[in-house]
């Protein structure tokens, strides 16, 4: 695995938009942050719109063929990609609760994911 | 400045591609320095050589090579990405025991490391996608 | 901070939810085909007009053009840029938000 070793340590943001399986985006995005965890940044996820479909617990692929990546969110702490985002209002927005996810994350409004954002030096979008 | 770009949809398909050319165009005609070209997703398609377009239209893939050799980019195709969609380069080739290769002048294939490299010693990261 | 939308905001809602993080002095670049979403007469005139106060909007003149739009029409207080402009606005912020 490649190794970082300029000293330099950025404020990574993850931001995911789109709802896993109908695109590879959302899988893809996953190997990146897995990737980065290697280069010891700090590093946040946050999902927001169709994102939080990611986190739906109970996702099951083995009829449509695909990879059932949705398992690699809960070892995401080994990786100490600890600071895991999700956006209020989207969640609710789609009729979904805390109890309809998968791992353990903040549920923050966006008033509050804005100072996250304010923080954040390097931004990625899948 | 340092520029670092991210593409992540493949060319003809989508706009992306085309963004991100003009882009590039205008950052170096403006001085700043392209720190890397990262290619993710189907963005891996721009690398390869065996494109033919009708003559009337741009040649996506040779116009990335001829920006490469005049201003010396580094085009990086993410090595899973490239993979999956069989991008291949001689080392590929060879470690992967394909019958051929098909990766355009001036790309090369690395780890998804060299984005987030990218990330870390760019001044400033813009993506163009979908 | 820069974000860039590049999706018509009929098609995908990025400008709305753009506009839930855009802050005061932030700036707002439509480009592809999110250059519709500054066009005069649609249901999103409101949205960015009720946000100029606190944010700069601004459209990729060559995609607008490309799509047979011109100033004319744009709503109010929109800035065409071309791709210098694009370039001066992602070095002029220090961060960029890509809402795709």
């Amino acid at each position: 695995m490649e190794e970082q070793e300029s000293g330099i340590i950025k404020k990574f943001i993850y931001v995911n938009r789109k709802a896993p399986h109908g695109t590879i985006y959302a899988h893809e995005a996953l190997e990146v942050v897995l990737i980065a965890a290697a280069f010891e940044q700090d590093v946040a996820l946050a999902f927001i719109d169709d994102g939080v479909y990611q986190l739906k617990k109970g996702q099951n692929t083995d009829g449509i063929a695909t990879k059932n990546f949705s398992k690699t969110f809960g070892a995401l702490d080994m990786y100490d990609v600890e600071k895991l985002y999700v956006e209020k209002e989207s969640l609710e927005a789609r009729g979904l609760s805390e109890e309809d996810l998968s791992v353990d994350v903040e549920i923050l409004p966006a008033s509050d994911l804005k100072n996250l954002f304010n923080e954040s030096e390097v931004f990625f979008n899948f | 400045m340092k520029f670092g770009v991210l593409i992540n949809e493949g060319p003809y398909q989508h706009q992306a591609s085309d963004s991100a050319y003009k882009f590039i165009e205008a950052a170096i005609a403006e001085g700043h320095e392209i720190y890397r070209v990262f290619f993710y997703h189907d963005g891996v398609n721009n690398g390869t050589r065996l494109a033919t377009p009708p003559q009337d239209d741009r040649h996506i893939p040779n116009r990335w090579t001829e920006l490469a050799e005049k201003h010396n980019l580094d085009l990086v195709l993410c090595v899973a990405a490239a993979q999956r969609r069989g991008m291949v380069d001689q080392g590929e080739m060879e470690r992967n025991k394909k019958d051929a290769n098909n990766i355009a002048d001036k790309f090369r294939i690395s780890g998804l490391g060299q984005l987030i490299e990218a990330g870390i010693q760019a001044d400033r990261m813009i993506t163009f996608g979908d | 901070m820069l974000h860039t939308i590049n999706k018509s905001p009929f098609e995908k809602d990025s400008l709305t939810t753009c506009l839930r993080y855009a802050q005061k002095g932030a700036s707002i670049l439509f480009i592809e085909d999110a250059v519709y979403a500054c066009t005069k007469g649609t249901q999103f005139e409101k949205d960015i007009h009720d946000h100029q106060g606190d944010i700069k909007f601004y459209v990729l003149g060559p995609d607008l053009e490309a799509r047979g739009l011109d100033n004319s029409n744009l709503t109010t207080n929109i800035e065409i840029v071309d791709y210098k402009g694009f370039v001066k606005l992602v070095a002029d912020n220090e961060k960029t938000q890509n809402w795709l």
